[in-house]
């Protein structure tokens, strides 16, 4: 018989106890409120084509951008009316699922 | 032609087919540290108990030059033998042959054997090996797979089925293995996905190994489609006979019963588990301190670690073991560790294997991925599989049994026959701390002294019901216990319940949360 090492806390039901942590539950991701401002990747792919310029008003439905990605060519849609702020990435860029392609003001 | 003749013909006919693939071939298979399909069957195998049919079995295709080419034995080793006494039916894929590819004469021969065992009612091992289906022969290829699946299937649950993975075993060929109750895998030589890293990379821009996308060690660790992993073939050889000594041969026979013996003294089981329901031990030292010989054979060790599943012997008898392990994740519940015990108690339960349950759990995992991922269904699996079980089912609860945890962990309210409880056991909706700050939230907050009040009611709570007399008043628990009378109380249980018959409504079969 060993004695435990590598030991954590878990918190169930605001009780504490000390355990081993797995991998898994160390690399979750935390989640995070959908922001409607923020454009992300949803699938990693390549930027084809990008339709709108930092400054320009958008409406809620326009097309944004277009990811071409299995094989597919995706349009981006505005979620919200607004700005675009900035715009993180350039025609031609490959980008990982989850990247911040635009942000609106 | 005189009779000597033809034997010699036949002994030459032999040896050429038993090259497989050839010199240069095996050479390379060995290269990558493996051995050739036969090499797998005699080290696996009782020693000269192997009988071979369908030597002589050639494809016929005749599409893209394949009528000029022959493939000794259509690239697979089918037959029986014994491991420890035991009849098993066996089939090995042969990579030095066609590189293993599964043509329509290599499937049936494999339908073949998978038939034989299950009339005979005998366990079937599958080595797989293989670059996938054999591309030339088409739709053929595909049909071959497809009786693969559909025999697994219709064998499962009425012969044990244990599936090798020592080599590719990619695409549809993947899913013979998933199918069958016990897959082993070995590092570096297993490789199991459904699309390989070139298509993902086309696909999806990811890049990734073949070893970190379906490796020995990810489907061991990261998948849960792996249930042994081993450093090397021989190791892997080791754990299946093992594992077929701990096994019936079929559903309507019990496992081999072996000598008895006691378990070790060193595994002192007074001294495990702390007191404090915080702290962490080793619950598999407590199934050592009451199985024979402290041999507990555990499966998918490194997968889920929360929750601990594996044989061990009671008096000689094989039993299957569940029990929440503290040392990890507190011994949650959750989406893994759910899916992983239901399918060992559906495995105990259609093989004629008694149950024993050890409960130390504060309840199922919070968190958004759970939710998330369908620790609903998941979690639901466990009650499925611990009400449905018609096997001896045997429950010891060694500190906390919390909420929805204790419901699940095979407690009387499933149908446990009997369930035994540890003076320090706590049966509860929740822990204390959690409880308190529901129950006495307006005495807490209205306190002088919040923090002073809730360790105050904290106390009161444990006292009240932080123990096993509430439940044992109940008769939910049929006896508080001292550890030290686990075993006997184990296998007096066992004994009396050697003769068990349960009564379930006739149905066509269940609907469990897949």
């Amino acid at each position: 018989m060993e004695k435990p090492e590598n030991l954590g806390v878990l918190n169930i039901d605001t009780s504490l106890y000390k355990t081993r942590l797995s991998k898994k539950y160390l690399n979750r991701i935390p989640y995070e409120i959908p922001d409607n401002r923020k454009i992300l990747s949803f699938i990693p792919g390549t930027v084809l084509d990008i339709l709108v310029t930092p400054g320009q008003a958008v409406m809620r439905g326009d097309d944004l951008m277009i990811l071409d990605a299995m094989k597919m060519q995706n349009q981006l849609k505005c979620k919200t009316d607004g700005r675009v702020k900035n715009i993180p990435v350039k025609k031609g860029d490959k980008v990982a699922k989850g990247t911040l392609l635009l942000e609106l003001e | 032609m005189p009779i000597s003749k033809k034997i010699k013909e036949l002994q030459e006919k032999r040896e050429r087919l038993l090259l497989g693939g050839g010199k240069k071939a095996i050479e390379k298979q060995k290269a990558l540290g493996k051995r050739t399909a036969r090499e797998r069957i005699m080290a696996l195998l009782d020693k000269d108990s192997f009988n071979e049919y369908d030597l002589f079995v050639e494809h016929d295709a005749r599409d893209f030059d394949m009528d000029k080419k022959s493939l000794p034995s259509d690239g697979v080793i089918i037959g029986s033998g014994t491991i420890y006494g035991a009849p098993v039916a066996i089939f090995a894929q042969d990579f030095t042959v066609a590189g293993g590819s599964l043509g329509l004469m290599h499937s049936r021969k494999i339908a073949k054997i998978m038939d034989h065992a299950l009339k005979m009612r005998m366990p079937l091992i599958g080595i797989n090996d293989s670059g996938g289906a054999r591309i030339q022969e088409g739709v053929n290829s595909l049909a071959g797979y497809g009786e693969i699946f559909f025999r697994n299937t219709i064998s499962s649950g009425v012969i044990p089925q244990i599936s090798v993975i020592l080599g590719p075993c990619a695409g549809g060929a993947v899913y013979s293995p998933a199918l069958t109750d016990f897959v082993f895998v070995v590092d570096n030589i297993s490789k199991m996905f459904i699309t390989g890293p070139e298509v993902i990379k086309t696909v999806l821009g990811e890049e990734i190994s073949m070893e970190d996308l379906g490796g020995a060690r990810i489907h061991s660790e990261v998948s849960g489609n792996a249930h042994f992993f081993a450093s090397s073939e021989d190791e892997c050889f080791e754990q299946i006979k093992k594992l077929i000594t701990f096994i019936p041969w079929n559903n309507a026979q019990k496992a081999r019963i072996f000598d008895p013996s006691e378990p070790l003294p060193e595994y002192n089981i007074d001294k495990i588990v702390p007191d404090d329901p915080t702290l962490p031990y080793d619950v598999r030292d407590v199934i050592r301190a009451v199985v024979d010989n402290s041999d507990f054979f555990e499966i998918m060790e490194q997968y889920a670690k929360n929750i601990v599943i594996g044989f061990g012997r009671m008096k000689g008898c094989t039993t299957g073991f569940v029990a929440n392990q503290p040392l990890e994740m507190a011994g949650v519940l959750d989406v893994d560790s759910s899916d992983k015990a239901a399918r060992f108690i559906r495995f105990c339960d259609a093989f004629n294997i008694p149950i024993i349950t050890f409960v130390d759990l504060p309840g199922y995992m919070p968190g958004v991925d759970q939710e998330h991922a369908g620790v609903i269904r998941h979690g639901a699996k466990v009650l499925y599989a611990y009400s449905e079980a018609t096997v001896p089912k045997l429950t010891v609860i060694l500190r906390k049994a919390y909420g929805g945890g204790y419901i699940a962990m095979s407690s009387r309210h499933l149908r446990a026959d009997f369930v035994f409880a540890w003076p320090s056991a706590e049966i509860a909706v929740m822990g204390p701390e959690g409880a308190a700050n529901i129950i006495f939230r307006k005495e807490i907050m209205s306190s002088d002294d919040p923090e002073g009040m809730r360790r105050k009611k904290v106390e009161e709570y444990k006292m009240k019901f932080a123990n096993p007399y509430v439940a044992a008043s109940r008769g939910y628990v049929d006896a508080v216990i001292e550890p030290s009378e686990t075993r006997a109380f184990l296998l007096h249980s066992l004994t009396v319940s050697e003769n068990k018959v349960i009564q379930m409504p006739e149905k066509k079969h269940g609907l469990p949360p897949f």
